[in-house]
């Protein structure tokens, strides 16, 4: 089938004339398709919307269940025909929830990551590739110099850091969906077993992931008062409180960052970040490589991120790639002074 | 290396002085000797490796990584260093930091470096990246091509040095001059080992007197009868101090503003001061060209700065010269206790028995009372400056009984800047910036109205990136990216036409003719002064502007 029936770019984003729906459009339209609850990609007052359970449990918490009008949960691997669209969820590894959208015409098969990552991670299913014939990529991290470092040893950093500080509070900035649960259950496996302290931002998504049986342990909402006292434990909180008169509160804090920017000197010290951790819920360049061969993709297209260099580097192989340039994701992810979802 | 590799690390992400301090301190308490010698060499600025460039990292790197995405990740990371140390495929035996072994010390990296011939440069280096971890490339690519950037200055490492031993910075910095890289003696000293070295210079930088810029209101209390004036010439303030070594040769150094040695730059101008009948002297002044006795603007002045070393070609085209307004010593006499009146009279004789065309005075502007003065600003050339006017930026104002003071002492001296010039122009396009504003869209090419044979459109006029706060940077940056309209590789296009736009006041100091630019002008120190949210880009200025001001600039 002849791709533009199957899959074009809207003011709106991706869409598929066949089946009239959109995938993670970035504005309110009649019909979506959601791959994960990252605001960026999961807006609210949308018709229709059909995602994991996961993935409406997350958009009912963030936005009232008033979100859509209908809805429809997809289980993994289970197929629904739209249109001429066979579609299916298949995990993408980025956060609880998170799939990846396969479309099946008779004769091409297209496969949309939305977000996704390579590595483990205790708090979400792992990725599994899909073979495709057009292959929609993010590119979040696409550039060469991004490669993420192993998470056990970054978590061992910030032990080390506490160990080192025993009377300073070490406050780590976390995206309060997906990164923050994802650093609550490293420093679990690291055998870290004191109550995790948490911003109040926090509160309803981590309980959403222990409500959907993920053990993050003894997790504890900070109170105003008790902020003082909190020497020597850890506190997960949104990026954005880290340069609050929130923070400040605390004793001698050592602020942390977990994310892939961090990868990055000039963005720790743009942030005024003192413990930078590489703990990133995107694929790095070598995962995002390795992908994009390991689906077999004979068209590449990437929505979003550092584009260039992945194109460059498909064609090299080959692979005919474009950018797509769509604008709206991850837009706040590149700021390097707003919160970022990375 | 190790050690030092995390040293800088640690300096570089710690925003407290205190801090930075302690970890400094600690570092050189539990190095031994010479390594961090060697270490103290590069937080002061003391090493540099003749070969080791920029360019054969480059080059390096493009043996390993292709260029293209060598190009991209630059761009990206801002800075090249960091950008080859993460780039730099890793050996598997060095992926987790611990379990890198590297016998590999700061004393072999620099001792080598020294000896090292040009072209065995590249394989020692791309060998040391392979043994090193990705924080210990950082900091031997950061530490060869010179520029560590890790937020410590010289003053603050000697500082660190000085708390060795409950001495004071100053007290270090009295021997500094006369000691070289490891430190052996001065680690010695500071930790009551040895004696104090015995370091005396027979050239030594004087700390400069600076100048205040003078507000309205001090026009009021000032009397003009206390004060001499000067123009403030559009070079760079420099010292040139020679004196005698014990064994009887010369010592000859030409000092910038901060005390660094730039006279490898310059070895027309110590060829000339070499000359002098005078054995010993220092004067301060400014460094200028000068060709056919017209000094030249400050845009020529620049081939000529931030040059290690410097080819007969530029010395011949642009000959430096001393335009001197100060003589701190005479004979080894200490003048700087003299009032300026005192001081000026002997360097006037100083500069008539030197003889020399290299070197004269900064001359004096007589004038009765401040609004004669205040004309002589807006117009140079009337004031008697002549055909120099076009390297003068505004004035100088002296107290007559003013001894030389280090530093910036209030009342004494105070500049009098020329007001900059100011354009309205539409922003056109974006790139992100390096260092500090490192993936902000921070460096801004702007233009002006033209009407030509085509119609009516913008020409970009220059390129700017300061002048804005923070605040205003981040909020250029978001408004570059909810405004992009096409991308060139690192450079983004941002919509800009009579129906849309953004305005910026830019303020210069000035305005070349140029063929290099579409436009056929070139600013000078263009910066951003003002962000017009309020005002529509067809309002913004046309060129006809700019054009009228390069008759009079």
């Amino acid at each position: 089938m002849d791709l533009g029936k199957c899959l074009t770019l809207a003011p709106e984003g991706l869409y598929c004339p066949s089946g009239d729906f959109f995938i993670d459009p970035t504005r309110p339209v009649a019909r979506a398709l959601v791959t994960h609850g990252h605001s960026d990609h999961a807006r609210s007052g949308h018709g229709f919307v059909m995602a994991t359970p996961e993935t409406l449990a997350i958009m009912a918490v963030r936005y009232g269940a008033a979100f859509c009008a209908t809805r429809q949960a997809i289980a993994p691997g289970e197929q629904v025909l739209l249109g001429d669209a066979t579609v299916s969820f298949h995990p993408a590894g980025h956060v609880l929830g998170s799939a990846q959208i396969r479309l099946a015409f008779p004769g091409l098969t297209i496969v949309v990551s939305g977000d996704y990552k390579r590595e483990a991670d205790p708090t979400c299913a792992s990725f599994e590739v899909v073979p495709c014939d057009v292959f929609v990529t993010e590119a979040t991290f696409g550039l060469p110099v991004f490669r993420h470092s192993r998470t056990d040893l970054e978590v061992a950093k910030l032990l080390a850091s506490r160990a080192l500080f025993p009377e300073r509070a070490h406050l780590v900035g976390a995206y309060a969906l997906g990164k923050a649960q994802r650093v609550m259950a490293l420093l679990r496996e690291a055998g870290y077993d004191r109550p995790i302290y948490i911003h109040g931002a926090m509160e309803r998504l981590t309980t959403l992931y222990q409500e959907h049986g993920i053990p993050l342990g003894e997790i504890r909402k900070v109170t105003a008062a008790e902020r003082p006292k909190l020497g020597g434990e850890i506190v997960i909180c949104p990026p954005s409180a880290l340069q609050d008169l929130w923070a400040r509160k605390f004793p001698d804090p050592v602020v942390a960052f977990a994310s892939g920017w961090m990868r990055v000197r000039a963005r720790a010290r743009q942030k005024g970040i003192e413990l930078p951790l590489v703990i990133s819920d995107h694929a790095d360049w070598e995962a995002l490589c390795t992908t994009i061969v390991e689906t077999g993709c004979s068209k590449l297209l990437v929505t979003h991120g550092e584009a260039d260099a992945l194109v460059h580097w498909a064609r090299n192989l080959g692979i005919e790639a474009e950018p797509l340039h769509i604008l709206g994701y991850g837009d706040e992810e590149e700021a390097p002074l707003a919160d970022e979802a990375a | 290396m190790n050690q030092f590799a995390w040293l800088l690390d640690r300096l570089s992400y710690e925003p407290s002085r205190n801090n930075k301090l302690r970890l400094m301190v600690d570092f050189f308490r539990s190095t031994p000797d010479p390594e961090r010698g060697y270490a103290l060499a590069a937080l002061t600025g003391a090493l540099s490796f003749q070969h080791a460039k920029p360019n054969l990292i480059r080059a390096l790197i493009a043996t390993r990584v292709d260029p293209y995405l060598f190009g991209l990740s630059y761009d990206y990371v801002g800075d090249l260093s960091e950008t080859v140390a993460l780039l730099w495929p890793t050996p598997p035996h060095v992926d987790e930091p611990g379990s890198n072994e590297s016998p590999l010390t700061l004393t072999e990296v620099v001792t080598t470096l020294h000896t090292a011939g040009k072209l065995d440069l590249p394989k020692l280096i791309a060998a040391w990246l392979d043994a090193l971890d990705e924080n210990g490339r950082w900091a031997l690519l950061k530490l060869i091509t010179g520029s560590l950037r890790v937020g410590v200055s010289a003053r603050l490492a000697k500082t660190a040095v000085g708390d060795l031993g409950g001495k004071a910075a100053n007290e270090i910095e009295e021997v500094w001059h006369g000691l070289r890289a490891p430190y052996i003696d001065l680690f010695a000293w500071v930790e009551g080992r040895e004696d104090k070295p015995d370091a005396t210079d027979p050239a030594p930088f004087h700390p400069a007197m600076l100048a205040h810029a003078i507000e309205d209101k001090d026009f009021a209390v000032l009397n003009p009868a206390d004060f001499t004036a000067e123009w403030k010439w559009d070079g760079i303030r420099v010292q040139a101090t020679r004196g005698l070594e014990p064994d009887g040769s010369m010592a000859i150094r030409l000092y910038s503003r901060t005390g660094e040695d730039v006279s490898p730059a310059f070895p027309d101008l110590v060829e000339t001061l070499a000359t002098f009948p005078q054995q010993r002297f220092s004067l301060d002044g400014e460094l200028l060209v000068v060709r056919q006795g017209l000094v030249q603007p400050f845009g020529v002045l620049q081939q000529r700065l931030n040059r290690r070393t410097v080819s007969m070609k530029l010395v011949t085209e642009y000959p430096a010269h001393i335009r001197a307004y100060d003589l701190l010593s005479l004979d080894g006499e200490d003048q700087r206790p003299l009032p300026f009146h005192e001081r000026r009279q002997k360097l006037e004789a100083f500069v008539v028995e030197a003889a020399d065309a290299r070197l004269d005075l900064s001359p004096l502007v007589p004038f009765a009372d401040w609004d004669f003065l205040a004309r002589a600003r807006k117009d140079p050339r009337s004031a008697g400056a002549g055909a120099d006017a076009e390297a003068i930026e505004g004035l100088m104002l002296k107290r007559s009984e003013s001894i030389y003071v280090p530093g910036r002492p209030k009342g004494l001296w105070y500049k009098w800047k020329r007001d900059p010039f100011t354009v309205d122009a539409v922003l056109m396009y974006a790139q992100r910036g390096h260092g500090k504003r490192s993936s902000f869209y921070s460096d801004y090419t702007f233009g002006v109205w033209r009407t030509d044979a085509e119609g009516t459109g913008l020409v970009p006029v220059g390129k700017a990136y300061f002048g804005f706060t923070d605040e205003e940077l981040a909020q250029l940056d978001k408004y570059v990216r909810n405004n992009t309209t096409n991308r060139f590789g690192p450079v983004r296009e941002v919509t800009h036409g009579m129906d849309g736009g953004l305005v910026l006041e830019i303020a210069f100091e000035g305005l070349n003719r140029s063929t290099r630019h579409k436009s056929g002008v070139a600013m000078r120190f263009p910066r951003v002064s003002r962000i017009r949210w309020d005002k529509p880009a067809r309002e913004a200025d046309r060129i006809e502007t700019l054009e009228a001001l390069l008759r009079v600039s």
